[in-house]
């Protein structure tokens, strides 16, 4: 099982989001994350999809999307030749713990804190999937109050160009 | 010229040579009821008992035509009852446009009276779905509706207007029907295969619906007769190659012919042409036609490597992709594979034949016999479909019209009724069964409505047959829920309706029956009594392979 990443370049229209979302679940494949956003181009968003699975049920899904009337193009994502980004947002309490180890971790892998008040700090961290989950490894022993993380968004290396028409 | 947003609904219909639409009027679309009332003479409406039989009407008429069928319905409970009706014609790649009102813009999202969000509902049961949200749009969507449905691998397409769309007036600017668009074939590995096929000493063709689907009929007997190669068939492809062709080995699969079973295992060749390896044919994928070499073709490129991981593939029309094969395909004689595939032909079942009882295969060729090679045959689901489908002489394609894929009880009465009225000339069989015929039979009241006369073989065995034989099989006889009781007089039934009825015991009732039926000019119902212990054989069981074949 590995972890595979397809970016789809979509209409901007009402409901693509759903369909994308019914398609997999239909088929019975896993999201692990996704992302949606507009584009340069204001006729098109661009979606990238986290999964996991081997390879001939991402080649599957793949193609099963591809049929959607409104995917204009698809694309796999080769995770260790490409860039991409996750958001992670992280709330620590400054009570009852070592704050200054945690905050030499935070620092060691390039996270900012985004804010202080009442009794807790918030950091922040854009990186490579793999190296958030090393980060929550890393903070593990603190208390951490709350989480969020915003999914993987995409782009391949070098110039890379689609032609939708 | 400046319409309201029915007007050009019908405007658009007529542009793509709709002549025939299928439905059930109610409020939301009151608005396009009135503007097909004034096309009256373009335009015909068949209005049927209940949405779903004006799905399966549209469905059917597809099917034996190959145009693109139109029904419509209001919203909520009317666009829900089409919901099996679309699934059917999905699961079968047949085009259909569904048109659905809806509450007027405003009321969407409010709960409001016969509210439904039919397109998501419909989402994965469409190839594609719209909903109208303003009438300058209108007329593009249903073009694009109709090229959708019609393009590459056909399928449903939904169209949901709001009550105000309808009346909202803009300007209509005419333009001509679409047309069929069907991708350039991907035809890499052409020479591999065409030296794969040419080199094989056992090779095997399965062959699906996409080759009826591109009329593909002539160019696959072209292969078969030039490359020597025996074929069988899906369910969907019935009647593409004849009954009784040398190559012909019938039906593939859960209740194919033993012979095609058997080729298909001990292929060292098998090409499968515009077809799917549903769960019906490759009942265990890791063992289906293990000992071959897979080229597979389709015009979905999804389909390749689905379920079976192919050794070859192209993609793409099979009307065009077999035109491209054929010049590099050799003169064989596989003269001993042909006998081999004699022998296992000894094991073909032929039921005994009985003058004092019906027997399901006397039912069948007797009907074939009579009715001829015009008619159209339309089933329902379960053991008469599979009778049906094994006993039948097919010889034509589009005159087999069947739920394959989705399995729809129910899906008879409605398709044969969209059958006789896209082929009024020619008889148009329905069989059925006591199981099948309650889900739907009120459809008898379109046929007496519109005088069609759709004869409905109905097979009584008195139980649900197929689950029945399932549970004599693999549950040790407990027949739960499958021995229902019904007390119904089908003869009287179809009188109350206006149609008539007939109730048949021995070959010689039922001929007399089917004699005067196919003289009626409406609706009649043939009742024939079947011994509850008849069974659809020969058998493999789902994740078995023809080792395991059930005969008796």
């Amino acid at each position: 099982m590995k972890k595979q990443c397809m970016v789809l370049l979509v209409q901007n229209n009402a409901g693509v989001l759903a369909r994308v979302s019914s398609l997999f679940m239909q088929r019975g494949f896993n999201i692990d994350s996704l992302t949606v956003s507009s584009t340069d181009n204001p006729h098109v968003s661009r979606i990238t999809v986290m999964t996991t699975g081997d390879k001939r049920s991402f080649s599957q899904i793949m193609k099963q999307t591809a049929k959607l009337e409104e995917a204009k193009m698809i694309f796999s994502v080769e995770p260790a030749f490409s860039l991409l980004r996750e958001l992670l947002l992280v709330k620590f309490s400054t009570q009852g713990q070592d704050t200054q180890t945690l905050r030499d971790v935070v620092a060691s892998f390039g996270a900012h804190v985004i804010d202080e008040s009442q009794g807790c700090f918030v950091a922040e961290l854009t990186e490579c999937p793999e190296r958030i989950d090393e980060f929550l490894e890393a903070v593990k022993p603190y208390h951490m109050i709350e989480m969020c993380r915003s999914g993987a968004t995409a782009l391949e290396r070098g110039h890379v160009t689609y032609d939708l028409n | 010229m400046i319409l309201n947003g029915s007007e050009i609904l019908i405007k658009v219909l007529l542009e793509q040579g709709v002549d025939t639409v299928f439905g059930y009027p109610g409020g939301a679309v009151l608005n396009i009821y009135d503007a097909l009332y004034k096309a009256s003479d373009k335009i015909t409406h068949y209005m049927t008992a209940h949405e779903q039989g004006a799905c399966h009407a549209a469905d059917g008429y597809a099917r034996a035509t190959g145009k693109t069928g139109v029904v419509i319905a209001t919203s909520g409970p009317g666009a829900t009852n089409l919901v099996t009706g679309i699934a059917t014609a999905y699961m079968d790649s047949v085009p259909l446009v569904a048109i659905t009102g809806n509450v007027p813009t405003p009321l969407i999202g409010c709960d409001s009276f016969q509210e439904v969000y039919i397109a998501g509902i419909t989402m994965p049961i469409t190839k594609h779905n719209f909903v109208v949200r303003k009438v300058d749009d209108l007329a593009d969507i249903v073009r694009e509706a109709f090229r959708i449905a019609s393009s590459g691998r056909p399928g449903p397409v939904l169209i949901d207007i709001p009550k105000d769309i309808t009346a909202d007036k803009t300007m209509y600017e005419p333009a001509p029907a679409v047309q069929r668009q069907i991708p350039a074939p991907k035809l890499r590995q052409i020479d591999e295969i065409a030296s794969v096929i040419n080199q094989a000493e056992r090779p095997f063709i399965y062959f699906g619906g996409g080759v009826r689907i591109s009329e593909a009929g002539d160019e696959l007997r072209e292969l078969i007769t030039r490359a020597d190669i025996p074929a069988a068939y899906s369910l969907m492809a019935a009647g593409v190659l004849g009954y009784g062709e040398k190559y012909n080995l019938g039906l593939i699969g859960m209740h194919g012919a033993y012979a095609a079973n058997a080729a298909a295992n001990r292929a060292d060749v098998m090409l499968a042409i515009g077809t799917r390896f549903s769960d019906r044919v490759a009942l265990n994928t890791q063992k289906f036609g293990h000992n071959a070499k897979i080229i597979h073709m389709d015009i979905d490129p999804s389909e390749i490597n689905k379920i079976i991981v192919s050794d070859y593939s192209l993609v793409g029309d099979i009307k065009e992709v077999l035109t491209a094969l054929l010049p590099k395909i050799k003169k064989r004689d596989h003269g001993e594979w042909f006998a081999q595939i004699e022998k296992w032909k000894e094991h073909n079942l032929v039921p005994e034949t009985r003058d004092d009882v019906l027997r399901p295969h006397q039912v069948i060729e007797r009907t074939c016999e009579m009715a001829g090679e015009d008619a159209v045959y339309v089933t329902d689901v379960g053991q008469h479909q599979m009778w049906a489908a094994q006993y039948l002489h097919h010889c034509r394609p589009r005159s087999f019209l069947t739920s394959g894929g989705l399995g729809t009880m129910g899906y008879g009465y409605g398709a044969a009724i969209g059958a006789k009225i896209a082929c009024p000339d020619v008889p148009v069989i329905h069989f059925t069964s006591d199981g099948s015929l309650h889900m739907n039979l009120n459809e008898i009241c379109t046929a007496v409505s519109y005088k069609l006369p759709v004869i409905t073989v109905i097979m009584n065995n008195a139980v649900l047959g197929m689950v029945r034989q399932w549970q004599g099989a693999f549950y040790d006889r407990r027949f739960s829920s499958s021995e229902p009781e019904r007390l119904t007089n089908y003869v009287k039934v179809a009188e109350a309706f206006g149609g008539r009825g007939y109730h048949c015991e021995t070959p010689s009732e039922f001929e007399a029956a089917m004699a005067e039926a196919l003289k009626a000019d409406g609706p009649v119902w043939i009742e024939c009594m079947i011994d509850r212990e008849e069974k659809v054989l020969p058998m493999i069981p789902a994740g078995c392979t023809v080792h395991d074949t059930i005969f008796k």
